[in-house]
């Protein structure tokens, strides 16, 4: 430790030399990747990097969260609604362990992490040393890079390894860990060079023009395409591309809970939500289109239900930037490797400029058949309990659809996704791949950190609150402006509905019970209302937002209200039911 | 679902890859994540210095090896894979026995034995002899068969290695590659033997 505090110097520019120790080393590569945000937990092992934290305090804002998951969920929301990669800090054993959902949650749902750990001392290793566990190894299947660090000359490099990583083709997390030793030794710093290219690694693949025309003659001779879009879109910064393809063609585009945001919720040609519990039209009428455009989508099985029943009279084209995608689920007919900001371009100047009225018109017949049966009663009740959409409504006709929705996992999860209004996009923040419960109060912190100018509203069941409500903590010692809306069913919502549906009403342990939320956060000194009926939502959802500061407004809503419209497991997305 | 199941056969996996501590595990686990077990398994330097070679050998189908070969290829390491079966690819494996030299040399003429097993005697002792023999599963499988009788002591067979039947074209691509960016060392953990002599807490 001492070690490490003797001789502290701000490198020099390149090429000169400065003896610094490997915790400074790592600071400053942070600095030049332009973090600005650190979540994290100190302890035994990453001791040294936190001393030298000590004197980056002006430079760089270190978050104490109260969990280390809570840290990675707070690093996938900041990395959600800014677009930049989010900085995790653990350490060593149970520290490093508890990263595991959150690198699994961003593994899975592609987002850009540098999480670093610290490690027991390098000639401990394998010894069975305290707080030592085999992190490269635990985190291997839910990383897309990870590399342990035992020496400091390799920080500058390896650190530089990792954004690129992080960020490049397919984004995702990376796990460096570095051994206590490496922290604290002092080396020859030759300053920080950005990584751009790695000899083994190809992130976007190379753009194929034959295929591009391949898909446009496909596209130019439908008469009933549809695209489904996901967080491609979104990761490759394509909006614009993508708005642009989506209104010369003239194409009726649905997204998964991922892409949601991508084009405007109330955009003309946005029909919708694709999946399990994702609008009727998009559904039924994935298994009548001629010409499948999936664009940074993966056919996960939540969205194509029964694979050997899923639009198996459509010609497909996937455009994807990972060529692991293309075929895994769905078999394409014609695949548009590479980055769709590039290749959406090149799509939209070949496709000819046209406008599918009929079309376009029977999704909007399946939007009618789906608001008389399902939207209306769960938007506008008039009497009974209040229901989980009709708070959503209310959410959207207060921020105008321009707020960032974080949600958890669950039935509250589907309803806010099916009803959110989002304008913009980087809007939508929630566990989608994984499903984690737990996922939304930490990523909502991390979410605002990510776009300070924005209202960030975190929407959470009563059950997920539960598993990481610590974060409670964060918020209260951070000041960061999270509006939280409970949405409580005293029911393990999702789990009750399908033990309702499938199981003869058998509801084994979904009965949950919960503290008194208002009293919790006013114990983290966070302001609350817990309200019941439909009478004080609009005023209460006022109060929330126009609350300086955070706000957890807790809504009792109907105890058994299941989520329609549905597609049972098993069953084709055209069996999708209405009640 | 269709009613024929896909033919699964046994496929030969090539990949290029950089030398680098932990990879093996990375390739591993994308077979084992679907609980496909793998039937043999080299590691190996390539023609190319820096360059690193694992033979993986899998029955499958070719529809999941294709998969499989794309999960593998997008790890940031790993260079470039191949599937082939078995007609596409010139493959050997080793083996060695071990038999009593008493018994043998009572009983057989252990110079037929050798010839006909295409064999050779690695070592020969007084009390043991180890014969070796190189070639497909059959032949290797043939001579346990006929030296159980005789108490065949111990067995080994080796992983398989196979050379790529129509590879020339990917050769001058890697020697093209590597001449462009030479590869570097792997870093090991040096300290593991230095614990008196490093500062600790």
């Amino acid at each position: 430790m001492e070690v490490a505090q003797q001789e502290i110097l701000t490198p020099a520019p390149a090429k000169e030399t400065t003896r610094v120790s490997g915790s400074v080393a790592l600071l400053e590569a942070l600095i030049a990747e332009g973090v600005d945000t650190i979540f994290g937990y100190p302890g035994g092992a990453i001791m040294p990097i936190y001393d030298a934290l000590y004197d980056y305090n002006d430079k760089l804002n270190h978050v104490l969260v109260r969990h280390e998951q809570g840290g990675t969920h707070a690093g996938q929301g900041y990395a959600r609604t800014s677009g930049k990669v989010g900085v995790v800090f653990a350490t060593s054993g149970p520290g490093a362990t508890n990263l595991v959902t959150g690198l699994a949650d961003a593994q899975i749902d592609s987002t850009p992490l540098v999480c670093i750990t610290g490690q027991v001392f390098a000639h401990l290793l394998g010894t069975d040393a305290f707080q030592e566990t085999d992190v490269i190894n635990i985190t291997t299947p839910v990383t897309k890079w990870n590399y342990q660090v035992t020496d400091a000359n390799e920080i500058p490099e390896v650190i530089a390894k990792a954004f690129y990583i992080a960020k490049s083709g397919r984004p995702g997390p990376v796990l460096i860990d570095i051994t206590k030793n490496a922290q604290i030794q002092l080396f020859d710093y030759e300053g920080y060079t950005k990584c751009d290219h790695i000899r083994s690694y190809r992130p976007t693949p190379i753009v194929r023009p034959q295929y591009v025309e391949q898909a446009a003659a496909l596209i130019n001779q439908a008469k009933k395409p549809f695209i489904l879009f996901g967080q491609g879109v979104l990761l490759g910064s394509a909006e614009q591309e993508f708005k642009a393809f989506v209104e010369k063609s003239g194409i009726p585009a649905a997204w998964t809970i991922l892409g949601a945001g991508a084009i405007p919720t109330d955009h003309p040609l946005n029909v919708g939500m694709l999946g399990m519990h994702g609008n009727y039209g998009p559904n039924v009428l994935t298994n009548e289109c001629d010409v499948l455009i999936a664009i940074g989508m993966r056919f996960d099985d939540r969205v194509t239900g029964r694979l050997d029943k899923y639009a198996k009279q459509a010609k497909v084209i996937h455009l994807d930037i990972d060529p692991a995608e293309i075929d895994k689920n769905v078999k394409t007919t014609v695949p548009v490797w590479g980055d769709c900001k590039e290749t959406l371009p090149l799509l939209t100047a070949l496709v000819e400029e046209k406008q599918h009225t009929d079309w376009v018109k029977l999704f909007n017949e399946y939007t009618q058949k789906e608001v008389e049966a399902v939207i209306h009663k769960e938007l506008n009740p008039s009497d009974g309990e209040m229901t989980m959409g009709e708070v959503i409504k209310q959410l959207n006709d207060l921020t105008k659809g321009e707020a960032v929705i974080v949600t958890d996992v669950g039935q509250h999860q589907m309803v806010a996704c099916r009803y959110a209004q989002f304008n913009k996009t980087r809007s939508n923040v929630t566990s989608g791949g994984l499903g984690t419960m737990g996922f939304a109060l930490p990523a909502a912190i991390g979410a605002k950190y990510g776009a300070q100018d924005r209202t960030v509203v975190a929407i959470i069941g009563d059950g997920g609150f539960q598993m990481t409500c610590q974060e409670l903590g964060t918020i209260m010692q951070s000041g960061v402006d999270v509006k939280i809306i409970i949405l409580n069913n005293r029911f393990l919502g999702m789990v009750r509905q399908w033990q309702e549906l499938f199981n003869e009403r058998r509801y084994s342990f979904v009965d949950i019970q919960s503290p008194d939320f208002v009293a919790l956060a006013a114990a983290y000194r966070i302001p609350g209302k817990c309200i019941s009926e439909r009478d004080e939502l609009q005023g209460a959802l006022k109060e929330m937002l126009d609350n300086k500061g955070s706000f957890l407004l807790e809504v009792m809503v109907t105890k058994e209200n299941n989520v329609f419209p549905m597609v049972p497991q098993g069953c084709s997305v055209s069996e999708i039911r209405l009640k | 679902m269709s009613n024929q199941e896909p033919i699964q056969q046994e496929f030969n996996i090539t990949i290029y890859t950089e030398n680098q501590v932990g990879l093996l595990n990375r390739i591993a686990i994308i077979f084992t994540r679907r609980k496909i077990n793998i039937d043999s398994l080299n590691t190996s330097p390539s023609e190319i210095e820096s360059i690193h070679r694992f033979n993986i050998v899998i029955t499958e189908s070719e529809d999941v090896v294709r998969k499989l070969t794309r999960q593998i290829e997008k790890q940031v390491e790993v260079l470039k894979v191949y599937y082939h079966t078995n007609e596409d690819v010139i493959w050997q494996e080793l083996a060695l026995y071990k038999v009593s030299t008493d018994v043998i040399a009572e009983k057989v003429s252990v110079e037929r034995l050798l010839r006909e097993n295409g064999a050779r005697a690695v070592v020969i002792r007084k009390d043991y002899t180890v014969f070796e023999t190189t070639g497909h599963r059959e032949e290797t499988d043939n001579l346990i068969n006929i030296l159980q009788p005789y108490g065949l002591i111990e067995f080994v067979r080796s992983a398989r290695v196979a050379i790529i039947k129509d590879s020339e074209g990917f050769n001058a691509k890697l020697r093209e590659f590597e001449r462009l960016e030479p590869g570097e060392e792997v870093i090991e953990n040096e300290y593991l033997n230095k614990g008196a002599k490093v500062f600790t807490m």
